[in-house]
Order: C-alpha cells, then sequence, then structure tokens
C-alpha cells in the first residue's frame, strides 16, 4: 500500500514536471515569432510590422529593476546605434508584473529610458502576454530574428556576450556575431547560449 | 490526538529556543565564517554537486542579494538547514552577487539575516559553459535549486514556499 502511494506520487511528480516543461519551452531557434502590439514609452503602440525596411530585430527582454539587466544597458543601446541602419533595430520589452516590481512601471521605464538616452523602443508587456510565447524566462534575453518570408524567424536565443561583469572584458559577442553572420548570408555561429539573469516576475 | 501534536510543536519549538540561546557562542563563530567568505569559479563549485557522502542529502540553492524572490526564500532554505540536520540534509546557498558586492552587499546581507547555512560566491563569467553542466534545462533564471543524493538528482528552475521545499527533500530522504 505504502509502496503503492510512493508510485503515485512519483507519477504525479513526472507528470507534472513534464507539463511544466512543455509550458515553459517556448520558441526554439528556426521557429517563426508572432508580432505583437505593444505600448511603447512614448505612449504609442508599435509592432515588428511597423519597421518596413528591417531585415529583422534583436528583440531583448529586459527591464530596470534586474542588476543583469542594468549591466546590459549600455550594451544594449550600442546594439541598436551599430545595426539599426543595418536593418536589425532593437526592440526592448519589459515582462515583469509591475504590481511585484512597480520599479518597472511605465514612469519608471520612461524615466530611465531618459535617463540612458535610450534610442530603442521600449516596450510594455501588457499582461504579461508576449514573453511565454516567446519562451523568455528571465532578464535580459535576447531574441534576433531574421524577417522571411514565412515570418520572422528565431535564429539567435541567449546572452549578448560572456562576460556580464565587463564589457571590456568580453571575448565573445554572442548577439552581434549572429546578426553579422546573418547580413553576411551565413550560418549563426551560436545559435543558443545561455546566461544568469532574474526571473520574469509573475 | 491534536492536543498531542500540538504539545509537541510547542515542545520542540522551545527546545529549539534554548538550544538557540545555548548556541549564542556559536552562531556568532557562524556568523564571522561568513566574513571570510569562499569565492569559487565553476571548477571550485562542481565539487558542491557532487558530493558523495552515501548517508547525506545535499540541497543547493542558486541566489543572490538582488534577486527578490531568492531573497524572499531564502528563510527556507536555512529552516530546512536547521531542522534536517539530523537527518543528514545539508544546504549550501551559491551566491551569484557581483564580486564587487560582496564586501558592500553580501557579507552584511548574511550578517543582518544571520544566516547559518554554507554560503559559497560563484565568480564564473563564462556562464554558457557552466549552466548547462549545472543542469541541461536551466535557463539561467534565479532563483535555481538541485537537491541531491546517493540515488537521484533532481533541477528545480523555480520558487519553493517552505512547505513545496520540504515535500521535495522529503522524497529524497524517505526513500530508503
Amino acid at each position: 500500500m505504502k509502496n503503492t502511494f510512493k508510485m503515485v506520487l512519483a507519477l504525479i511528480v513526472v507528470v507534472a514536471t513534464s507539463a511544466f516543461t512543455i509550458v515553459g519551452t517556448g520558441y526554439d531557434v528556426g521557429d517563426i515569432a508572432t508580432d505583437f502590439k505593444l505600448e511603447n514609452i512614448d505612449g504609442k503602440m508599435v509592432s515588428m510590422a511597423d519597421f518596413n525596411d528591417a531585415k529583422g530585430f534583436i528583440v531583448v527582454f529586459t527591464c530596470n529593476t534586474c542588476p543583469y539587466a542594468v549591466a546590459y544597458e549600455d550594451r544594449v543601446e550600442a546594439l541598436n546605434k551599430k545595426y539599426a541602419n543595418k536593418g536589425y533595430p532593437v526592440i526592448a520589452i519589459m515582462p515583469n508584473n509591475t504590481d511585484v516590481k512597480p520599479g518597472d512601471s511605465m514612469e519608471a521605464m520612461r524615466a530611465r529610458a531618459k535617463a540612458k538616452g535610450f534610442t530603442f523602443p521600449y516596450l510594455m508587456d501588457e499582461g504579461q502576454k508576449v514573453y511565454p510565447q516567446y519562451g523568455a524566462t528571465k532578464t535580459p534575453h535576447v531574441y534576433v530574428l531574421q524577417r522571411t518570408k514565412k515570418g520572422h524567424q528565431v535564429k539567435y536565443i541567449g546572452a549578448i556576450d560572456d562576460n556580464y561583469q565587463d564589457a571590456s572584458a568580453v571575448t565573445k559577442t554572442y548577439v552581434e556575431d549572429a546578426i553579422n553572420a546573418l547580413l553576411d548570408g551565413k550560418e549563426v555561429p551560436e545559435k543558443k547560449t545561455r546566461a544568469i539573469g532574474c526571473s520574469i516576475k509573475v | 490526538m491534536k492536543y498531542a501534536f500540538f504539545i509537541v510543536v510547542i515542545v520542540s519549538l522551545s527546545f529549539g529556543n534554548v538550544t538557540h540561546k545555548l548556541n549564542f557562542s556559536e552562531d556568532l563563530t557562524s556568523e564571522t565564517s561568513h566574513d571570510s567568505l569562499k569565492v569559487v569559479d565553476f571548477n571550485g563549485l562542481e565539487k558542491y554537486l557532487s558530493r558523495k557522502d552515501p548517508n547525506k542529502t545535499y540541497v543547493v540553492n542558486f541566489w543572490a542579494t538582488w534577486c527578490a524572490p531568492c531573497v524572499k526564500e531564502l528563510p527556507y532554505f536555512e529552516q530546512l538547514n536547521a531542522e534536517y540536520s539530523d537527518n543528514q540534509v545539508e544546504v549550501v546557498l551559491v551566491s551569484l552577487d557581483f564580486p564587487r558586492q560582496i564586501e558592500s552587499k553580501l557579507k552584511p546581507f548574511l550578517k543582518k539575516k544571520g544566516v547559518k547555512s554554507e554560503v559559497v560566491v560563484l565568480n564564473d563569467v563564462d556562464s554558457n559553459t557552466w549552466i548547462p553542466k549545472v543542469d541541461e534545462n536551466w535557463s539561467g533564471a534565479i532563483p535555481a535549486t538541485i537537491i541531491y543524493n546517493k540515488k537521484r538528482k533532481v533541477f528545480y528552475e523555480r520558487s519553493f514556499n517552505y512547505q513545496e521545499l520540504e515535500t521535495e527533500l522529503q522524497q529524497f530522504i524517505k526513500i530508503e
């Protein structure tokens, strides 16, 4: 009897764990990412479809309140400066629940963008509907998309580079390498990377 | 029956208090021990993820002072460490705080909270290499926890409350 109970318990754990994994999967490299329509800090609604000349996008799930995200703010801005006019602009999306993290409110996002001089859209994932579709789990979490006939295809998922502590000590610029490859019509060298980040607040 | 349960709880609580008072000097030493925190790269951390004492269950929690859900669940790991020390359970708190904030933030935090579990700082920027070694399915979000013993190892990319944590742990220490 006790053993049966244990087995049932184990079964429940297995089922629950696998269900959890499925929910948390999101996009893989090669998948087509859905467009979104989210409010920017200037009050306007922004979609990828609005960018007529874009060849793709650097979609960054980020926020004000995570130290890892903050550590990368200047590097995200630098990516936009470098690649927006080459056809790969940055679109930043703030995925946190602002009731849990008031420091990520629209007002706070506006203030942060102004203070840091962000030149890219910084959108609020109102209702937290977009980040689960992508499968973002943390901030910062980057998706490089390429515009194809089928839609916006995911070409890279992961970190911006390999040193969150010190931008000058970076040895691998994952996102830049991915976009340079796409611009050259080549295969992205490293398609998925991982980095520590703050879990998205629900 | 219910009554008996309450008596047990009350007795154990008061015993807990007594022990706490008796151990006061030890508390001080354990707090001071955080003054010389161990800072390791992933090679140094690996031994904490593969300890071999056949009688023990190890609970390794990845956290940081800047991670709000981690700070919220930290007391539960502390509680687990205290309540299950007799059951051969060891908790290790792996801090991912920025090295430059060890002195200014991490140490004052540990002192203020009176953290008694072992704390190790992981300073290894090449997370793309070591995250999959901790667990293939870890996206890198914290909090994250590993519970393991000689029989099995489970990775959790999630937050816990005490009850949830205890339920998970019991599956390790009950299976003979």
